[in-house]
């Protein structure tokens, strides 16, 4: 352990960069400022705020395993009714119909628009399955305590910054319901599955959001674990 | 109480909260240094970026949060297609495409939708007018009011939940899925949403952390040395 608070940028190869989690450090999560986790003259129990904005302070984000997997695992149970059940539900004069999602994808394929499809296919189908699964093996990297390294850091922010783009099918629904209503000629209804991708969608959200990448990178059996 | 091992430091004096970064995504530790305009460090340990100067000036993002409100109001008032069938008209705005939701009994993807199009969005960007403005006190004052740290807060946690740039996706796979079976006759919405979209991917690239560094240069009053600093 170093004692110098403040480590050169280019630390010597020989000692390993100093953490703030190490150095008794918490980095304020709005405004950057750095600040010590236990400052002189706080009252036992008392929270920790950040001196520049007052936030409060947290080290690691709260029961973020616990929270990543539970999360995870409601997504996984729903995203099968999600991708089973019909999206849409058509009546129309020259028929009625119900697609689900991979329907939708065969459809745009059949009718020549196959960049839609594969669109449709990798954004409804193929993210959601990728990031359950890239989550799960980032949540299972810490709790193995495997040391991080910049590659899953990497799958992490991909995920984090992909994520939202699943709601495309949910919005094309919701246009089609809104415009398709011509009483007896064509109407188009939402399905069951509309409400369980969207459900999908949010807890896959909600469980990249409670994981901490920065536990990837902390020492197994440390406190901040 | 335990003696953190950084408050050994005796020969130097203690650093202020400011001169210190700590990695957002690996919790290193690095000395602050000033970046020029449009500059970011990004962590060498795990490559996520640290700190940075945004290449816009809180001016230029004010204009662009007003520019961004204007549309939005325009993208969600007025009608995004307007379809015909068999001498039928039908069109929808934003919240109609919601509201047909609702009806039909889908209330949780009528929310959803609702919600991530146009609450949060609106939200967002008054967010950022609040805490811009915030910002522009603090530095007659030297210190940032405390409600536009809140407002940053609360903008953080809202921010991944606004989707415009997805629903406008939406739209044109939508159209592209109607154009078989109707005829489609795009509405004022429709570029109002193209161009929200492109407001909002400048607006959400300002790094809004940095508004806590220009008007504070280190060391100042606003920014008091750890506790156990020495007199």
């Amino acid at each position: 352990m170093r004692s110098q608070p403040a480590p050169d940028p280019a630390p010597p190869a020989a000692a390993p960069p100093l953490r703030a989690c190490e150095a008794g450090l918490i980095a304020c999560s709005i405004c950057g400022t750095v600040s010590r986790a236990e400052p002189e003259g706080m009252p036992p129990g008392a929270e920790a705020r950040c001196p520049t904005c007052a936030t409060p302070l947290e080290a690691r984000r709260p029961d973020s395993l616990a929270r990543t997997w539970a999360l995870l695992l409601a997504a996984a149970i729903l995203y099968i009714p999600a991708t089973t059940l019909p999206i849409m539900v058509r009546s129309s004069l020259w028929g009625n119909g119900q697609e689900t999602i991979m329907g939708g994808v065969v459809y745009f394929w059949t009718s020549g628009s196959q960049g839609l499809a594969i669109l449709i296919f990798s954004v409804s189908i193929l993210i959601p399955l990728l990031k359950m699964a890239s989550l799960a093996v980032l949540a299972a990297s810490v709790s193995l305590g495997r040391p991080g390294t910049r590659w899953r850091m990497g799958l992490y922010r991909l995920i984090e910054f992909i994520g939202r783009w699943s709601m495309l099918d949910v919005f094309v629904v919701a246009l089609m319901v809104a415009l398709v209503r011509f009483r007896t000629v064509a109407e188009i209804e939402a399905g069951p599955a509309a409400a369980a991708f969207g459900a999908v969608v949010v807890l896959t959200m909600l469980a990249t959001h409670a994981f901490d990448p920065r536990l990837m990178w902390d020492k197994p059996g440390s406190s901040s674990r | 109480m335990n003696d953190p091992p950084a408050a050994s430091a005796s020969s130097s004096p203690p650093p202020s909260g400011r001169d210190l970064v700590a990695c957002p995504g690996c919790d290193t530790l690095y000395a602050r240094r000033s970046v020029r305009r449009g500059e970011s460090a990004w962590c060498p340990t795990c490559g996520e970026r640290l700190y940075g100067r945004p290449a816009l000036t809180p001016e230029h993002l004010m204009g662009l949060v007003i520019a961004a409100l204007i549309t939005f109001l325009i993208a969600s008032a007025w009608p995004i297609v307007e379809i015909r069938l068999q001498g039928i008209r039908n069109a929808t705005t934003l919240s109609g495409a919601a509201l047909a939701l609702w009806q039909e009994g889908r209330r949780i993807v009528a929310a959803l939708v609702f919600l991530t199009t146009q609450v949060i969005p609106l939200c967002d960007l008054l967010l950022v007018l609040a805490a811009l403005v915030g910002a522009r006190q603090g530095r007659g004052q030297g210190a940032a009011p405390a409600w536009a740290a809140v407002a940053l807060r609360l903008l953080l946690h809202l921010r991944p939940w606004g989707m415009i740039e997805v629903f406008t996706l939406g739209i044109a796979v939508g159209l592209v899925k109607l154009s078989t079976m109707a005829h489609i006759v795009p509405g004022v919405a429709l570029w109002a949403f193209g161009a929200l979209t492109v407001l909002l991917a400048a607006i959400l690239s300002f790094d809004l952390r940095s508004l806590w560094d220009a008007p504070l240069p280190a060391g100042t009053d606003a920014v008091p040395p750890p506790p156990s600093a020495p007199p």
